[in-house]
């Protein structure tokens, strides 16, 4: 039996924020009051914490099976832990990529063998991530997948994709969009703008990616699929959206807290580890981007963490990898944001737990009783220092070296387990 | 304003140059006065002072050039300094050593400047972060060619006098070109006015933001400009689709003999390298008295000597010691 003493619950989704005593047993909360004492059971003593349902990433690169130098199954769920997720989904883009039921159950098995972090993988569109023929739903659904999606590129074949989205329908699967007209980014490397023509590098328009948020949104209105559009970054993307919330269509969207804290000038210094894909957009698309998560346009913040090694990113820029090592700071920019005024406590919590549950179609963590224990308790007060050198990840990719934030997930529990505590 | 005989620490405090954005007006003028003093060391019987006696100089080319390193390495050599010359193709980095292993290889090797020209901007500011020698750019990607800009304003300052209020025409492809945007960031400095002149596929994005004009019309340009500077068209531009055929570029953009006439009597056209004949410059253009590539080449040595001297040898000697 667990104590949680003397904390602030906190769930949006059932309207709770309140002050309470919580008590775990075999998994699941079993009792909430004022005041609860029971002898034997451990205490955590969680004054001017604050007790939430367990935040999910919908968006990670665990690297495993294939670059396991980079990140594996049971390092990823380590740092999950670390950074506050009690549930990750994990992106097909691996080596091979998990474009087939093999792969899939080889990553349920491992990470069962992990700490506990719940993993979701999502599998690949088509096989191979080629964009030409479809993978088996069916089959990977039965060993696991939540979603689909080609992560890291766009199937450019609208045919193709519609009868993917159609597919993907047939059997309820999520289609999760990385959206890109890779004959619209080519080359490039940055956003396009004056910063792209003052430091030299390939650009990439916003319109890159509008045109295929505007395109998925059509095509999964045809096919009548779920769509989530990942990683937003530009303004212009989020007319589409809203746009197609405002239709009724079931469509969903994601953005990553870099693109609600950085943008295209900061390059100046040609950091590698700025460089994301998505590319880092205007100040005008952060706070257009800051605004959306208010408003209810984006549901849910993903890290999209994205481990490399040192030897993909200390390079020259054009060829270092992109992605940013960011589970472990994904909460701590968004309670930054809290503390900053940009968006409520409450919503913070929607979009790091009810809100990704939705995105994905799966029972939301709750604190009532009767439900798992997957708890998330953060310190909204406290003030840190981002230093990769402390990162569980293998990757230690970060522009967010040396940030102090405000507000830090302190401590993780899965079925009612400890998986991490600063407590 | 004068140079002093012996330069004193502090009044270049740069390490290394990487580009024009990093040089105040001032600076550029002090590089600008010390290449007038360096250029007559060339007209020399004995074209050797011993400023850079004993130092070391590594060229590090990942991309070919013939001229630019050519010209880096004389200029090393009339300085008396020591000059290696290494040559690779960024490909092979991709595959093999990374620039990191090979900087700090050569770094061992204890060079007191190493010289790059490399495909992918930002490779020369990487690579002065993690070197202690003193580095400087012969032309990272479409980023930077600090050198070319300023033997280029030399030119123009050698036959028009002034650079303030000087208007300053560049054709061609500016999207692609480092040698435009170290022009134009250094125009910029010396308050000279910078008019850009391409088919909208090679004008790159906001440009208009860096303080300049932007025509398509090449005629509009000819006839405004004191100075023209042509641009070299990367053959491969055309199968990226940038424009239809070489004959309507050379059309509409070629500096021939026709568009000559509207050229002021006292302009001067300059050039980069290599040029391409019949297609951003017709033979003719090349024959007239007006064209200056030759002496941009010329000067190319001097500044490259005064740059060599004001980044490091002239903290101990004085030109003429």
């Amino acid at each position: 039996m667990l104590l949680i003493k003397g904390a602030r619950l906190v769930d949006p989704l059932h309207h709770v924020d309140k002050k309470a005593d919580m008590l775990v047993d075999r998994g699941k909360i079993v009792e909430i009051k004022n005041s609860i004492n029971v002898r034997g059971a451990d205490v955590l003593v969680a004054t001017n914490l604050i007790v939430c349902p367990g935040f999910i990433d919908i968006h990670t690169h665990l690297r495993e099976p294939g670059e396991e130098f980079k990140e594996t199954i049971e390092s990823g769920c380590e740092a999950a832990a670390c950074g506050g997720f009690t549930a990750i989904a994990c992106m097909p883009n691996t080596i091979p990529p998990n474009d087939n039921p093999s792969t899939t159950r080889f990553i349920m098995e491992r990470a069962r063998m992990a700490n506990g972090v719940r993993v979701m993988p999502i599998g690949a569109i088509t096989i191979g991530q080629k964009g030409e023929q479809l993978c088996e739903y069916f089959s990977m659904k039965r060993e696991g997948i939540i979603a689909i999606s080609e992560d890291g590129r766009s199937v450019m074949n609208s045919g193709i994709l519609r009868r993917a989205m159609e597919y993907a329908a047939t059997h309820d699967l999520l289609v999760i969009s990385h959206c890109e007209d890779h004959n619209l980014s080519g080359k490039g490397v940055m956003n396009e703008g004056i910063y792209s023509t003052r430091y030299g590098l390939r650009p990439i328009p916003t319109q890159a990616e509008d045109i295929i948020v505007y395109r998925d949104v059509a095509l999964s209105a045809l096919a009548g699929c779920r769509l989530h559009i990942a990683h937003v970054s530009a303004a212009d993307s989020l007319f589409h959206i809203r746009r197609a919330k405002k239709r009724g269509l079931r469509v969903t969207a994601e953005t990553a807290p870099h693109y609600l804290y950085l943008s295209d000038d900061m390059l100046a210094t040609y950091d590698t580890n700025l460089k994301v894909n998505p590319p880092l957009r205007s100040r005008a698309d952060v706070q257009a981007l800051r605004k959306a998560i208010k408003d209810g346009t984006i549901d849910c913040i993903a890290s999209d963490h994205a481990p490399h090694s040192s030897a993909e990113k200390d390079v020259e820029f054009d060829i270092a990898k992109p992605g940013i090592s960011g589970i472990e700071t994904s909460v701590g920019l968004v309670l930054n944001l809290v503390n900053e005024g940009v968006i409520s406590l409450k919503r913070a919590i929607y979009l790091l737990s009810a809100g990704p549950a939705k995105v994905l179609n799966i029972p939301p963590n709750s604190l009532s009783v009767g439900s798992d224990a997957n708890i998330t308790i953060v310190d909204l007060k406290k003030e840190w220092t981002v230093d990769p050198s402390k990162f569980h990840s293998k990757g230690r990719n970060t522009p967010f070296a040396g940030y102090k934030l405000r507000g830090k997930a302190v401590a993780t529990l899965v079925a009612g387990r400890i998986l991490y505590s600063e407590l | 304003m004068t140079i002093p005989k012996v330069i004193k620490k502090g009044e270049f405090p740069h390490k290394d140059l990487v580009s024009m954005e990093q040089l105040s007006e001032k600076e550029i003028y002090m590089i600008l006065d010390t290449a007038s003093r360096f250029k007559k060391i060339s007209l020399r019987n004995i074209k050797k002072v011993p400023a850079l006696k004993g130092k070391t100089v590594i060229n590090l080319f990942f991309e070919p050039s013939t001229r630019t390193r050519t010209s880096f390495e004389i200029a090393a050599k009339r300085l008396s300094a020591d000059i290696v010359n290494i040559t690779s193709t960024a490909s092979a980095v991709v595959k093999g050593e990374t620039l990191l292993d090979t900087a700090q290889t050569l770094m061992a090797m204890k060079p007191d400047f190493m010289i790059i020209r490399h495909s992918y901007s930002g490779s020369a500011l990487y690579l002065s972060r993690i070197v202690s020698a003193s580095v400087l750019n012969a032309g990272d990607g479409l980023h930077e060619h600090p050198t070319q800009a300023l033997l280029d304003l030399y030119t123009m300052k050698e036959y028009k006098g002034q650079l303030e209020g000087l208007k300053v025409a560049i054709v061609g492809d500016i999207a692609h070109s480092r040698v435009a945007r170290s022009n134009i960031i250094g125009l910029n400095k010396v308050k000279a006015e910078v008019m850009l002149v391409g088919p909208k596929t090679l004008i790159p994005s906001s440009i208009e933001k860096m303080n300049v004009k932007v025509s398509y019309d090449l005629k509009e340009a000819i006839c405004w400009a004191d100075v023209v500077m042509m641009l070299r068209i990367q053959l491969e531009r055309l199968t990226e689709g940038l424009f239809p055929t070489i004959r309507e570029y050379s059309m509409l953009y070629g500096l021939n003999r026709d568009m000559l006439k509207f050229l002021k009597k006292d302009a001067i056209i300059m050039h980069p390298g290599p040029i391409n004949r019949n297609v951003e410059i017709s033979p003719e253009v090349v024959g007239d008295k007006r064209c200056v590539i030759l002496n941009q080449v010329e000067n190319g040595i001097a500044v490259r000597m005064a740059v060599l001297f004001l980044l490091r040898g002239a903290e101990k000697v004085s030109i003429e010691q």
